[in-house]
């Protein structure tokens, strides 16, 4: 106990205002009335300029919505969300059309900028992107970015190099007009409208969020990335995502997520959906640092989101990378349903809370296909006063001959007043199901702790190497530029004990 | 007591049940008010099913459908069919406690020459002459569950089983609970055993039917408490008969310095479940506990287990192995909590599932909730076929098919005999494995 | 009659013809080695005879004294006298090795109608034959094969041959991760069980193990077929000229 004090006393005493991303950009907004309703669905639907199929979508799903209850399992608490206590749609006041990125309001462009978002492709090419140290010209890499601000997609980059691959990368509110046969045919096919309350809600008023289509055969030229910031008070922001990766298809997604610092909670809702048909693979990673409130627990965003991902083709593929770091409550369960024959479902998971933060978040491998695997790598962190789960599914359907999962979930506590929890279902329907499955939850040894500071480092500086060692397989899985940013984002979540 | 109910649906005709039943069962006054409040928690809850979490794998509106009314007394014959029941599961040189439909028949039991320091008393005495602090015992189980509820609401009949401070009781104590009804019945049990100070004792519980018996349902309840420095061997082998229901839950506390070592082996019954909670309420005490589902047919096996470290220095080590063939179903589910001044707790727990048919299934949920940061806590959990390469090498070598299962079964379910520690009580559970074996091939 | 002989045979395992019409006989009292380069088939080919799942014949017959071996299961092939020792034993947690040598051998006797042996005969007679092959007591008390140098589990593997006394032994790479020093007493151990009524196939990528194993005839096996066969000194011609000059006859 003694010789991690220094760093759980440091860890107690963090002032969460140190969150850097915790700036307010002034700007004006375009609001719908506070509160929800049907004419709330109907004003975000008329503000995209929607076909009236999406408004019936839309509306189906918030007719569903009333009838249902939030769901209580999770092992999170907070106080009742009054659904009508806040601004379902909020848009930064611009320009009628915004044709290039210099007619975006240059507060948000600074704002993007603050948070390090090469949103000028200018700068992405003249390497702002810098990459990690020792390995000089393999990191300059193009990267397509989506930024969704508050509510509203406010930029796309590359839209004509990829266009010219044939992958259509664009706010989902564009791709409802400009391919409605897609997203007809694809939206709600993962997550249905009825899915769970959270998703029904967004399915009613969810307001933008990117799109992608990758044609068949197609490995998308750059990453893609995703940039959401939650900026104005009182706003809900309900974005939802949309890929698919056709036939022998391959692209690599990258979400990243900011919000202010404010004493009030902020509701984030959203839905992902992938879908991968024959041979194609999606590689989704996601860091996520969302204001996780200050120290005293007041404040930060509560993240209820559905990610899930259908391996509908056979010999198809979705790896999910995340890296959660934020938010005051993490509700989040990225799964894989294995459909088609041989396909394959990764998850891996690094999971940090502090302070009085509170993450339920795992997966659920669901094995249809003949021959699946899957594979699940989380890495839990708890510090402060936290509570931190993993909840995860894994599960054989009879036919699902052949399948095979391993998993392993380890945790770390920080501190005697966290919690690590794991609650691992895992259910095998046939004989020919292969699955292991361990856990382990340990504190950081002192006697390594020991031989580090004998070496010379600092107690922090030893935590940090301990830390960065435990949670290295899941970082591995990241792009690099993503790697850097998680690697840094894993210190800063942990100021005090790591320098 | 002889109550004969027509056969009728659960819910309304259930509180039917207790109406009549209620003035006949032992004891008044607190007990009784302690029942009726039972009833009323179980009847608001009714059956536990799917949508709670705990039950989430054994849907007893679906396994069990309706709860049936108590059994009636066994009469002289039933005892007699009860004592020829008994025969193959008798332990040389145990003291054999034994309840007939779940009414304690002295007739087949040993009731002579009691130790000096152990007392042994029916449920019912207990709850009719009024030793209260006995009775707040009894009546302690956290009726959140509905089972439990239930079973405080209609508990008939069983043990009160004493040892007092500083006693080691030589001889090992067999409670045996036999069904005899030819009629689809159900028995209603609570006992209590109860360790004082440095005491020690083995307790071996069997659950079986006798010949020609039908669906009947066994509720049961077992309150253990192991006193400080006092330790408990415990061994539990459920050979019901195969249309059998053995819904039962376990109360454990232990204090400082205890040692707990326990067994559970379900290879009889159609749909069974034991759910114990486990309390490591003193410092420094030891809980070993392992299992084994070995289940065929339609069979469906729970177990699920609680352990509670709520003090520091604590140690838990658990095993559990499930052997399922044609559609069985085993489910296990192990919760360890540590909580937040149980540091330096050491809990391990790991389960395997062998699935021996494309039919079966197995269930598993381990689970750990960790609130204090100096601990080593780890779960795993695996779930397969029979190796190929090991049944080819074994056939190679002129076993049979059969053989060679048997063979790789015994082994597999060896890891979790392994961890009883009285040599004596590990070969029960052989034979028992062995049974089950052998009415396989 | 020959003890066995191996007819046209073809196999096939996941689609992919391995064997394509390999012929043998094997009389009994020889010593027959069959030599070949990775990937000819020589491990298939004894996988085969022993009746490991997996391989599909498509062709030929196998005749084991006359009898049609395809037709039998694995521990049938085992009870007329077939035994495959492993080029990798298994390890089987949980089973001791005393426990599985006896009830392995009891369960061939009864398979042949004939007596089982009793414990203490049981302990007799492996107490002689593991004390011949220089294996102490302990390590038959571990699990089969469990914690093994590799050298033990092929004494483990000739403990078994010795044990059960079958007419045809088919010793696969017996001598893959062994010194000199554990094949010598591999090897002194397998000709100790040389008789005339019992035939060997020594299946091997070395003409290494030929030095300690004398074989009467010597197979050359390429692209699954056998496609040269002589005396053993057609395993010397091969360790001088390497398998090469058999890739085109194949």
């Amino acid at each position: 106990m003694a010789a991690v004090q220094e760093t759980v006393d440091r860890v107690r005493r963090i002032d969460v205002d140190q969150y850097r991303y915790g700036f307010e950009t002034l700007i004006e907004s375009d609001k719908a009335p506070k509160g929800l309703s049907e004419d709330t669905v109907r004003f975000i639907s008329a503000k995209k300029n929607e076909p009236a199929w999406m408004l019936e979508w839309r509306l189906e799903a918030y007719r569903r919505w009333l009838t249902m209850t939030e769901p209580k399992w999770a092992r999170v608490n907070y106080p009742k969300i009054d659904y009508q206590d806040l601004y379902y749609y909020s848009a930064p006041k611009a320009k009628k059309t915004v044709s290039s990125l210099d007619e975006i309001d240059p507060e948000i462009l600074k704002t993007y900028e603050k948070l390090g978002i090469p949103l000028r492709e200018v700068e992405v090419l003249e390497g702002v992107v810098r990459p990690p140290e020792g390995e000089e010209g393999s990191g300059q890499r193009k990267i397509a970015v989506d930024a969704v601000f508050d509510s509203v997609s406010v930029a796309t980059t590359f839209q004509k190099e990829l266009k010219k691959a044939g992958v259509i990368f664009m706010p989902i509110s564009e791709a409802i007009r400009e391919h409605p046969e897609l997203v007809k045919k694809y939206l709600g096919s993962v997550v249905p409208t009825s899915d769970n309350y959270f998703a029904t809600l967004n399915s009613a008023v969810f307001s933008d969020g990117s799109f992608v289509y990758v044609p068949p055969g197609v490995r998308c030229p750059m990453e893609l990335s995703t940039y959401f910031r939650i900026n104005e008070r009182n706003t809900g922001q309900f974005e939802r995502t949309l890929i698919i990766a056709d036939k022998g298809a391959y692209v690599s997604y990258l979400e990243g997520c900011t919000a202010p610092q404010r004493d009030e909670n902020q509701l984030h809702a959203a839905v992902v959906e992938l879908v991968t048909l024959d041979d194609a693979e999606i590689k989704y990673s996601t860091v996520q640092n969302w204001y996780p409130g200050n120290s005293e627990g007041v404040g930060g965003i509560y993240n209820f989101v559905t990610k899930r991902g259908d391996c509908r083709g056979n010999n198809s593929k979705i790896s999910w990378t995340q890296v959660e770091t934020g938010s005051a409550i993490t509700w989040k369960y990225p799964s894989c349903i294995l459909r088609g024959d041989n396909s394959r479902g990764e998850f891996y998971s690094v999971a940090i809370s502090n302070g009085h933060q509170q993450v339920d978040s795992g997966t659920k491998m669901i094995h249809l296909g003949k021959n699946t695997t899957s594979r699940i790598i989380s890495k839990g962190i708890a510090a402060g006063v936290s509570q931190n789960t993993y909840r995860g599914l894994v599960t054989a359907h009879r036919k699902a001959t052949g399948a095979r999962n391993f998993t392993a979930c380890d945790s770390l506590l920080i501190g005697d007043k966290c919690g690590a929890h794991t609650v691992p279902y895992v259910e095998a329907k046939n004989s020919s199901a292969l699955f292991e499955h361990e856990a382990t939850t340990s504190k950081i040894s002192e006697d390594v702790l020991f031989y580090c500071v004998q070496r010379g480092l600092t107690q922090e500086e030893a935590v940090g190497l301990v830390v960065n060692g435990f949670v290295k397989d899941v970082l591995q899985q990241l792009p690099m530029e993503f790697a850097v940013e998680a690697q840094k984002l894993i210190s800063i979540s942990l100021e005090g004990s790591v320098g | 007591m002889n109550l004969v109910v027509a056969k009728t649906e659960t819910g309304r005709a259930l509180s039917d049940i207790f109406d009549v039943a209620r003035d006949r069962l032992p004891g008044g006054g607190k007990v009784a008010d302690a029942r009726q409040q039972a009833f009323e928690i179980y009847e608001r809850a009714g059956l536990p099913h799917r949508r709670i979490e705990d039950w989430k794998y054994t849907d007893l509106r679906v396994l069990m459908r309706e709860v049936l009314p108590p059994a009636p007394a066994p009469d002289a014959a039933a005892v007699k069919r009860a004592g020829s029941a008994l025969k193959p599961h008798a332990i040389a040189g145990a003291r054999r406690l034994v309840l007939v439909d779940g009414v304690f028949a002295a007739q087949l039991s040993d009731t002579d020459d009691f130790e000096q320091g152990l007392s042994v008393r029916t449920l019912r005495e207990v709850l009719e002459a009024g030793d209260a602090a006995l009775q707040a015992q009894l009546l302690s189980p956290d009726s959140s569950d509905p089972m439990v509820a239930l079973n405080s609401a209609m508990m008939t009949d069983g043990l009160v089983i004493e040892v007092a401070d500083g006693v080691v009781l030589t001889k090992p104590l067999h409670i045996v609970h036999i069904a005899t009804a030819a009629q689809p019945l159900a028995m209603f049990t609570r006992s209590l055993l109860k360790l004082g100070k440095t005491a020690g004792a083995t307790l071996v519980e069997s659950y079986i039917g006798a010949d020609g018996v039908k669906a009947y349902q066994v509720h049961d309840s077992l309150l253990l408490t192991v006193g400080d420095g006092a330790r408990l061997d415990h061994v539990r082998l459920i050979e019901d008969s195969r249309e059998a229901f053995n819904i039962c839950a376990a109360v454990v506390t232990l204090g400082a310095h205890a040692h707990f070592n326990t067994f559970g082996m379900t290879s009889g019954g159609n749909v069974s479940r034991y759910q114990a909670v486990i309390a490591v309420a003193g410092e420094h005490s030891r809980v070993e506990t392992s299992g084994v589902n070995l289940l065929n047919g339609r069979q469906h096996a729970d177990t699920t287990l609680f352990l509670d470290h709520a003090v520091p220095n604590g140690t838990s080590h658990e095993i559990f192995r499930a052997v399922v063939d044609d559609r069985g179903h085993s489910v296990f589910q192990g919760r360890i909590i540590v909580r937040p001044k149980a540091q330096k707790t050491d809990a391990r727990m790991m389960t395997r599932a062998l699935l021996l048919s494309d039919d079966a299934e197995a269930d598993n949920k381990p689970e750990l909730e960790i609130f204090a940061d100096d601990v080593a806590c780890g779960h795993g959990a695996t779930t397969g076929a029979l190796d190929e390469s090991l049944l080819f090498y074994l056939r190679a070598r002129g076993l049979s098919e059969k053989e060679a299962q048997a063979l790789l079964i015994q082994a597999f379910v060896g890891e979790a005999i392994e961890q009883i520690a009285s040599d004596d009580l590990r070969g029960l559970a052989i034979s028992a494995a062995e049974r089950w074996l052998a009415a396989r091939s | 009659m020959s003890l066995l002989e191996v007819k046209d045979l073809q196999v096939r395992v996941d689609e992919r013809e391995i064997l394509h019409g390999l012929s043998l006989t094997v009389n009994a009292g020889e010593v027959h080695a069959i030599m070949g380069p990775n990937g000819s088939g020589k491990s298939t080919l004894s996988h085969v005879i022993a009746g490991k799942p997996g391989y599909e014949v498509t062709g030929g017959e196998i005749l084991f004294k006359g009898e049609d071996l395809l037709e039998m299961s694995p521990d049938e092939r085992a009870v007329k006298g077939v035994f495959l020792a492993f080029q990798y034993p298994v390890e089987i947690p949980g089973v001791t090795t005393i426990n599985f040598l006896r009830t392995a051998l009891n369960a061939q006797r009864k398979a042949r109608g004939e007596a089982e042996f009793l414990v203490p005969d049981f302990l007799k007679k492996m107490r002689s034959v593991a004390g011949s092959l220089n294996i102490p007591m302990d390590m038959l008390k571990r699990g089969v094969n469990v914690g093994f140098s590799g050298g033990e589990k092929k004494r483990n593997e000739i403990l078994q041959m010795a044990l059960f006394e079958p007419s045809l032994c088919i010793l696969d790479e017996m001598d893959s991760g062994l010194d000199i020093d554990a094949l010598r007493v591999a090897a002194d151990g397998v000709n100790a069980l040389r008789s005339p009524e019992r035939a060997m196939v020594v299946i091997t990528h070395y003409q290494r193990l030929l030095n300690y194993i004398v074989p009467d005839v010597v197979h050359v096996m390429s692209k699954g077929r056998v496609v040269k066969s002589g005396g053993k000194e057609l395993a010397l011609e091969l360790e001088a000229s390497g398998y090469a000059q058999f890739e085109d006859a194949a």
